[in-house]
């Protein structure tokens, strides 16, 4: 099992792709998914994170089947 | 309540009429509708923009939306609120998002109304790219704070 991620706009631009996945004994918070997903590039200041659509931090632990997106902030309206 | 994201334009004074229309439960106990219109503007941080592209987060926007409207019927006396924001392409002018509250008496539609475009603002995951005439495009870092927009 692992775990889902997601990244939006300027992030995802970034990141240079809109998904990733680590398995989930890799990870037991947001920090460990973002570290195992970005190579040990460090978060860009101001991300957002979600964790299954809820807004979340680094220090949120997750699980096998979660969702994480980091995004930046958001510029609706 | 009605919450809609589009891919495609709108028209949000015929939603308006339209949904107006449709509060056959509550005819006749609506006092009042406070509505507020968000348009794409043609300039930005005084650098000129011809179209924009918006984004969301899928499932997310909706689940946040809703519950900001279920916050508001809450904490005011509304009787219905209607919410639809656009994604996809824009160009200057195109509406991008209309709010609607409609409740027995002013106070409640107005105040409703803001505490739904304010926490939809820092809240609903949506981001907005500008494409600029001559220059690269970019996505906008952040919106403008209510309590700027409230001092003037």
């Amino acid at each position: 099992m692992s775990i889902q991620i997601k990244y939006f706009a300027s992030l995802r631009e970034r990141m240079g792709r809109a998904e990733d996945s680590v398995p989930a004994d890799q990870a037991r918070t947001v920090a460990d998914v973002w570290a195992r997903a970005a190579g040990g590039r460090p978060i860009p200041p101001n991300t957002l994170i979600a964790v299954n659509m809820e807004y979340a931090d680094l220090n949120r632990s997750v699980r096998a089947g979660d969702e994480v997106a980091f995004f930046p902030p958001v510029t609706g309206g | 309540m009605t919450i809609e994201i589009r891919a495609s334009a709108f028209d949000p004074y015929a939603e308006l009429r339209r949904y107006q229309e449709q509060l056959l439960g509550n005819r006749g106990q609506a006092g009042a509708t406070a509505s507020f219109v968000g348009t794409m503007r043609d300039v930005n941080e005084n650098e000129p923009v011809r179209a924009m592209t918006l984004e969301h987060y899928l499932g997310m926007t909706e689940k946040h939306l809703e519950r900001i409207v279920e916050e508001a019927m809450r904490r005011w006396e509304i009787l219905d609120a209607l919410v639809i924001h656009r994604v996809g392409e824009l160009q200057p002018n195109d509406p991008i998002v209309l709010v609607a509250v409609w409740s027995a008496h002013r106070a409640p539609a107005f105040e409703a109304c803001r505490y739904l475009i304010e926490e939809l603002k820092t809240r609903a995951p949506f981001w907005k790219k500008e494409q600029r005439p001559q220059a690269a495009a970019r996505w906008v870092a952040h919106n403008t704070p209510a309590a700027e927009k409230r001092s003037r």
